[in-house]
């Protein structure tokens, strides 16, 4: 290269090079992987016992009165400080109206997400998020509870994808949408149809639908019949709630419902792989017997379970969204409904007979079974998906029920009868061929093995019971890791047991629910208790165990002033040095921002009566630096998580000064991060004023 | 400027001949101070140090980035900190030196080039500031963490625990509850690199064009033209 084609040659590249400097953006993200790397070399290298340290394990097993079994179920389960659960819980808050976010193994309360109910940590309801708490309001009577029952995650292609989750409210007939990016509630849909519902929430493969199933019948559109009009006027439902994915949010102009026969819907699934395009849902009181009402001397609760069989509905999903594409729908209270006869018609519902008063049906992992667990039955029974598919294509009728549903041969979709203990409730699976079904009498969680494909996976006989463990005491729903998923990672299982009795110090007549930790990652009879878990808040019902890692919870909202409610910057949100109080007439804006260990402005005076915007934007940019904001008083408290906005409306009450503080110990100046809201008197009284006067 | 002036700043001309004959001899020196300036052009791009901040409440530390124009990392959380002991926004300090440093180094680079294109002992003083830069870089930084240390708000909170203090530039150093420690990063091992090259390629300029100088001086001395 000739001296001066290369002096060229580098005028060029320093010019690229200079250019390139001006537009060219540091990596932020290189301290936060020198951090990641820094935090790897810190892991710790297991220890090898020798026999001092096995003294020393003695010593302790000795005084505590450890038995090996203890020891091994607490090195299960122990997690060093700074280290994370494998899995986590979302569990149904019960009656709380909340959700709780657990660690598996450490059974480690993580938070509650408060979804039906408000929650002054999170700032849920006072009054940031009052209006999503409005949206589940019932015929303008304030719900500010829920009894949340069943948590879904939202799934692509039937595996969880970590990024919502929806829950049911048993008590107001709702359903809400949680963004597990913020972890906080975006949505809750009440259903017009309904007052209570049991069946919500379960999603199909896509998370195309949230399926919501009713309990009680009662007239649709919460119009009023006579219950002696109960066969005629009274009906079940289940209503399909599209989800809108990319806005995160059940799109209720494309959703739509169906009527079912007054049975009492209790728990739905949906079809998976095989059985895609299908939803399962059983029913109790097919007597149609009404409170009230007897049957010679026997009660209701005995009238509902007279027959020995009740009815599995078997909804085609698929088909119903096109005959509601097609106009097939009905508005009852401005909501569209395919009705009985429409769905019978199109061929969108059938039953088969179920065992009586059933409570859990769940599908396998595959789709190719339905595992409906009989609650007053000691059998678990299990429907063929394809069979159920035949004898819907060769209508193999064993009859009409009185609403004129065809009702398929029992016979013909059958596959299995497995008798396992008294009072199967729910079902889930494992990645080993095996079946967990809760048994609610016998207390106690049954391993059982499945045939079809999955008998090559044991090494046990199919369809027979392999082991029973005890869980203490009376459990209700089971979980295991993803256990309800297309590919269930078994690991572990969690018993969500209704009563505590004798497992914890007693605290006073209303005692903490037990959720129990079991291994159950040994095949064969071998599936100990390892943890018990109080649940010292509602009585949850359902929970999903998703492994840790497919959830990615910002730690920080992306950018300050960011809107969780819409989740994007909002446009109107103060920033930084444009911290002011306006006055115009009446109405007051509260220009603010919030950082430790100040908010600005810290002083603000406004008139008796004002209408008081009050917006305030969290500057925080670093992990877990979050604000509280409460003025005392007003009933107000807001969580600015780090870059948060918010905005809240209210109207200066009675003159006098009300201060405001950072609720959260955000900082050493934690306690001098405070203000000043000075309400003047309307008519100004000369003392006061001259008092106020600096 | 009369012609000897000039032949002297520019040094006597390689004939085509010796050119032909010792060509490696006279590519040398402008080779070795190319990859000096394209070294000192690409530091741009990479940090030029670093402090990283521990502390119980940051398991995973608090770290500056220096860039020769700019600031990264957790910048806004440390000068959050900053506040509580009265020391000034990090975002003010050496603002006239991030703002013309690309310059800088662009006249650097023009000079480099230079002195690649000079034939006379002049090209010492044009590689001098890209000599000195990596070392200047220490300096200016040490006297901007002295600065900001020995001045902090005497209203600040924390004044009464935290006293003025200088932070090392390089090394371990300790604040309140932090300790902090600092580093040279890729960009400025690039500028020294560029340095040290320079100085080798000072060395070739020297072997190519000293023995044309001497003679030249020679004929001058001797009359012979």
């Amino acid at each position: 290269m000739s001296p001066r084609l290369s002096i060229g040659f580098l005028t060029l590249a320093m010019t690229i090079g200079v250019g390139a400097s001006f537009v060219y953006n540091p990596p932020q993200a290189h301290a936060q992987e020198t951090k990641k790397k820094r935090r790897k070399e810190a892991e710790a290298a297991p220890v090898v016992l020798n026999a001092a340290a096995v003294a020393e394990l003695q010593k302790i097993a000795t005084d505590r009165k450890l038995r090996i079994e203890d020891l091994s179920a607490a090195l299960k389960t122990y997690l060093p400080s700074g280290t994370h659960d494998e899995y986590i819980i979302f569990a149904s808050g019960g009656h709380s109206g909340q959700v709780f976010m657990i660690g598996v193994p450490s059974m480690r309360l993580l938070r509650t997400i408060a979804v039906f109910s408000p929650e002054p940590w999170q700032g849920y309801g006072f009054p940031v998020g009052e209006e999503i708490l409005a949206q589940g309001d019932h015929q303008g009577t304030e719900i500010r509870w829920g009894d949340t029952h069943h948590p879904a995650l939202s799934e692509t292609g039937g595996e969880y994808d970590g990024q919502f989750l929806f829950i049911g409210d048993k008590a107001n007939a709702r359903l809400a949408v949680i963004d597990l990016r913020d972890m906080e509630t975006k949505q809750i849909v009440k259903n017009p149809l309904t007052v209570s519902d049991h069946g919500a929430s379960f999603v199909t493969p896509d998370s195309e639908y949230i399926i919501e199933g009713g309990q009680y019948s009662t007239p649709l559109g919460f119009s009023y019949a006579s219950v002696d009009d109960y066969q005629s006027a009274y009906r079940g439902m289940v209503t399909l709630w599209k989800f809108d994915r990319a806005a995160g949010r059940v799109d209720q102009t494309k959703s739509f419902a169906l009527e079912l026969p007054p049975y009492f819907q209790d728990l739905f699934d949906a079809g998976k792989k095989a059985s895609n395009g299908l939803i399962f849902g059983n029913s109790f009181c097919v007597e149609s017997v009404t409170p009230g009402f007897k049957i010679g001397e026997v009660n209701f609760e005995a009238g509902c379970s007279q027959r020995d069989t009740d009815y599995l509905h078997i909804i085609d999903w698929k088909k119903a969204e096109a005959v509601f594409a097609k106009g097939g729908a009905k508005l009852v209270n401005g909501f569209p409904v395919i009705s009985i006869k429409t769905a019978v018609d199109e061929g969108v519902l059938c039953l088969t007979p179920e065992p009586k008063s059933p409570h859990g049906v769940d599908v396998t992992p595959n789709g190719e079974f339905v595992v409906v667990a009989g609650k007053l039955d000691p059998h678990v029974t299990i429907y063929s998906t394809k069979k159920i598919r035949e004898a819907i294509a060769s209508k193999k009728y064993s009859g009409t029920d009185v609403y004129g549903v065809p009702v398929l041969d029992f016979d013909a979709v059958m596959e299995k009868q497995v008798e396992l203990g008294l009072g199967p409730l729910h079902t889930q699976y494992d990645d080993k061929g095996y079946a967990y079904t809760s048994l609610f009498l016998d207390s106690a969680v049954a391993r059982w093995t499945l045939g079809g494909e999955y008998a090559s996976l044991h090494s046990e006989e199919p369809w027979k019971l392999v082991t029973k463990t005890p869980v203490q005491y009376n459990i209700g729903h089971l979980v295991t890791a993803e256990g309800d998923s297309v590919s269930p990672d078994g690991r572990y299982l969690v018993a969500m047991n209704k009563w505590s009795l004798d497992r914890f110090f007693p605290t006073g007549p209303l005692l903490p629910q037990n959720f129990q930790l079991v291994d159950i990652n040994s095949p064969g009879t071998t599936m100990p208790v390892l943890y018990d878990m109080p649940i010292g808040v509602g009585e949850p019902h359902y929970a999903q165990m998703i492994k840790a890692d497919k959830l990615k919870p910002w730690t920080i909202y992306p950018a300050i002033g960011w809107n969780p409610h819409t989740q994007s910057i909002d446009p109107t949100a103060v920033k930084a040095g444009e911290e002011r109080v306006v006055h115009d007439g009446h109405d007051v804006t509260v220009y603010m921002t919030a950082v430790r260990s100040h908010f600005a402005p810290d002083r603000v005076e406004v008139t008796e009566g004002d209408n008081i915007t009050w917006k305030i934007t969290s500057l925080e940019q670093s992990m877990d630096a979050t604000h509280g904001f409460c003025i005392g008083g007003y009933n107000i408290n807001l969580s600015l998580e780090p870059g948060e906005a918010s905005t809240i409306h209210f109207k200066a009450g009675k003159p006098g000064v009300y201060p405001f503080y950072c609720t959260e110990f955000c900082s050493a100046l934690h306690l001098e991060m405070l203000g000043y809201l000075v309400v003047k008197p309307a008519a100004p009284d000369a003392k006061l004023t001259e008092a106020t006067k600096q | 400027m009369s012609r000897s002036t000039l032949l002297s700043l520019l040094g006597p001309r390689v004939s085509d001949d010796e050119l032909l004959a010792r060509g490696f001899r006279y590519l040398a020196p402008t080779v070795t101070l190319a990859i000096a300036r394209v070294l000192l052009v690409i530091s741009i791009f990479f940090p030029y140090w670093s402090m990283l901040l521990e502390a119980p409440q940051y398991p995973d530390g608090l770290e500056v980035i220096a860039y020769v124009n700019t600031l990264a990392g957790d910048v806004q959380e440390v000068d959050g900190l900053n506040h509580y002991i009265g020391m000034r926004p990090l975002g003010e300090a050496a603002s006239f030196e991030r703002a013309s440093s690309v310059w800088m180094i662009v006249a650097m680079f023009l000079l480099i080039e230079g002195a690649a294109s000079v034939r006379s002992k002049w090209a010492v003083l044009l590689v001098l500031p890209a000599l000195l830069f990596p070392l200047g870089f220490i300096v200016d930084l040490q006297f901007w963490l002295y600065h900001f240390g020995q001045n902090l708000d005497p209203h600040a909170p924390l004044s009464a625990s935290v006293k003025p203090f200088t932070a090392p530039a390089i090394g371990i150093g300790e604040i309140g509850q932090f300790r902090t420690i600092a580093r040279l990063e890729t960009g400025w091992w690039l500028a020294a690199g560029s340095s040290v090259i320079t100085i080798v390629g000072l060395l070739l300029h020297r072997r190519a064009y000293k023995p044309l100088h001497d003679l030249a001086a020679r004929r001058t001395t001797t009359g012979v033209a």
